[in-house]
C-alpha cells in the first residue's frame, strides 16, 4: 500500500482525534459495547467522570484499518487524549487503578469509585459515526 | 496461517525480545483471545505504550488475524 494524501477516512479519523480532547475508538457504543475490552475501557473512563467522545469502528472495516495505520496500534479499543494515543484496554484500566487516568484526563477521580462501575452515568460529549 | 497456542505465543515473544520471559494464558479456551505477561530488560526506560507496541510488533498482522485479542501486562526487570 502506498502512502497518499487522498485518504478521506484517515483524514476524518485524524480530524476527529484532533477535534476532541478525549476520544475513544471502540467496538459498539458506550451504551452497548460490542466487546468486553471496549466495555472495560468505557467503564474505567466513566468511573473518572471525564467526558469523552466515542467512535464505533464496527460499521466500516476501513475505520479500524486506517486507525491502526495512523496510530501504529493493532487492537481496539484505542483512547486518545489531546491528540496522543494513551493506550488500549490494559493500559487504560491499569491507569485507572493507579489514579493516572484521571490525572491524564484532567479530572478529580471520585474517591468512592474503587471499581469502574458498569452502570456509571453516561457522560458522552459527542458521538461520531 | 499459524494456529496460535499459548506455547507458540510464549516462544515467539521470548525469541524475539532478548532476555524476555513471558507467561501466556488462553482467556477463553478458544485459541484466539490471549493474555501475556512479559518481563524484559529492554522495557526499562520505555513507556507502557512503547512496551506494548514492542510485544504487538512480534506478531505483526497475526494480531487481528488468527490472534483476535492479546491482552498485555509488561514490566521491565
Amino acid at each position: 500500500m502506498s502512502e497518499t494524501t487522498e485518504n478521506p477516512i484517515r483524514e476524518a479519523i485524524a480530524d476527529a482525534i484532533n477535534d476532541h480532547e478525549v476520544i475513544l475508538f471502540m467496538k459498539g457504543t458506550p451504551e452497548r459495547p460490542a466487546c468486553g475490552f471496549s466495555a472495560r475501557t468505557v467503564a474505567a473512563l466513566e468511573a473518572t467522570g471525564a467526558r469523552f467522545a466515542a467512535v464505533d469502528i464496527l460499521p466500516d472495516p476501513r475505520i479500524r484499518q486506517e486507525l491502526s495505520a495512523l496510530s501504529n496500534w493493532p487492537t481496539i479499543p484505542q483512547l486518545f487524549v489531546k491528540g496522543e494515543l494513551v493506550g488500549g484496554c490494559d493500559i487504560v484500566v491499569e491507569m485507572y487503578e493507579t489514579g493516572e487516568l484521571a490525572e491524564a484526563l484532567g479530572v478529580e477521580q471520585p474517591a468512592e469509585a474503587a471499581e469502574p462501575a458498569a452502570d456509571a452515568p453516561l457522560s458522552i460529549e459527542n458521538r461520531l459515526n | 496461517m499459524f494456529v496460535p497456542s499459548t506455547e507458540e505465543l510464549k516462544l515467539r515473544i521470548e525469541s524475539a525480545i532478548p532476555g524476555a520471559r513471558a507467561e501466556v494464558t488462553d482467556l477463553t479456551g478458544g485459541g484466539d483471545h490471549f493474555r501475556a505477561s512479559v518481563l524484559a530488560p529492554e522495557f526499562a526506560g520505555m513507556s507502557r505504550i512503547e512496551q506494548h507496541r514492542r510485544v504487538y510488533a512480534v506478531f505483526g498482522p497475526d494480531i487481528g488475524g488468527p490472534i483476535h485479542a492479546l491482552s498485555l501486562e509488561t514490566r521491565a526487570e
